[in-house]
């Protein structure tokens, strides 16, 4: 989950988070390439008594500061137009998960074979057990089988909600009337965190998702105990 | 929802609805709504011919697991009050 003065992404726990992860590192490093870059040609402005004021054209140089930003353009739309197209390859999952979002907590069904369905509140702080997360840990978390391709269907029950857990780069709106497909993949077992992304009111703020990644045994045991 | 037996799921049969060309998209709503209206139309026209309503069950099966309860729940109401506002 997160913790304090974090910078960067929360760890990878599925194959696209990973693929954003290095995307934002490759994208990130020609950010700082071409600010140091421009930063210096300042600093070499204002430190010098040279001066030129007799210029009239310079073809050379805007060739080259034409053609370059177009390469280095199309050399960070590559990767990302791959990613965005491998978010939405067509895969078959195994099981499908719906998430209603209310005011203020997650509601999660498990239908696929028995009628599973409970709703998930955030702790509140008084409450917490030492070692907890404040604000992020829930009653009953979202027990997932690990490796396994999940169909999440996300709706709201009145306002609009989001459904995002950071470590898996996940993040759907859940909209009255309408039902938001997302694909689930988490490659390690553990706790995965995260928040209502969309404002929905005054509790907005702590209506917190919590997965629980499991092997399938466990899932399987887990799933039986809820019914 | 006549046949109890024929919608629970067949042991290591069904898994979780497979993926529908017809929706391929993230916007599923129609997805779900479709397979209710498929299994009720079937069910309707499956008993106006006096034949099982046992091959409807994949429908329910599809909608059972792909649509919220709440909407299934007010559908059904919508439907046994007379006021759904699809054709069945």
């Amino acid at each position: 989950m997160a913790y304090p003065f974090q910078l960067g992404f929360q760890d990878a726990t599925s194959p696209i988070m990973e693929e954003l992860l290095h995307f934002h590192d490759h994208t990130l490093m020609i950010v700082f390439l071409i600010s140091s870059l421009v930063l210096y040609i300042i600093s070499l402005m204002l430190t010098t008594k040279l001066t030129h004021t007799s210029t009239m054209d310079a073809q050379e140089v805007e060739t080259i500061w034409t053609i370059l930003p177009a390469i280095i353009l199309i050399l960070i739309a590559l990767p990302s137009l791959r990613i965005l197209y491998m978010m939405d390859e067509i895969n078959s999952p195994s099981l499908t998960v719906k998430t209603m979002g209310h005011q203020w907590y997650w509601s999660y069904e498990y239908t696929d074979y028995e009628d599973l369905s409970f709703d998930s509140y955030m702790i509140p702080t008084q409450e917490l057990k030492p070692g907890e997360l404040r604000l992020l840990e829930v009653d009953n978390r979202v027990v997932l089988p690990m490796e396994v391709t999940v169909r999440m269907l996300i709706s709201s029950e009145d306002v609009l909600h989001s459904w995002a857990v950071p470590s898996l780069g996940l993040k759907t709106d859940a909209i009255p009337g309408r039902l938001n497909q997302t694909t689930l993949m988490g490659t390690r077992p553990g706790l995965y965190y995260g928040q209502c992304s969309e404002i929905c009111g005054s509790n907005h703020s702590f209506m917190p998702i919590v997965l629980e990644l499991v092997p399938l045994s466990y899932f399987e045991k887990w799933s039986v105990s809820m019914l | 929802m006549l046949d109890i037996e024929f919608q629970k799921s067949p042991k290591g049969k069904w898994t979780t609805p497979p993926f529908d060309p017809r929706f391929p998209n993230q916007n599923q709503t129609r997805n779900c709504y479709q397979n209710f209206l498929d299994y009720h139309r079937c069910v309707k026209r499956m008993n106006r011919r006096g034949k099982s309503t046992q091959p409807c069950e994949y429908y329910f099966r599809v909608f059972h697991s792909l649509c919220p309860k709440s909407w299934v729940q007010r559908w059904t109401e919508q439907i046994q009050g007379g006021t759904f506002a699809g054709k069945i």
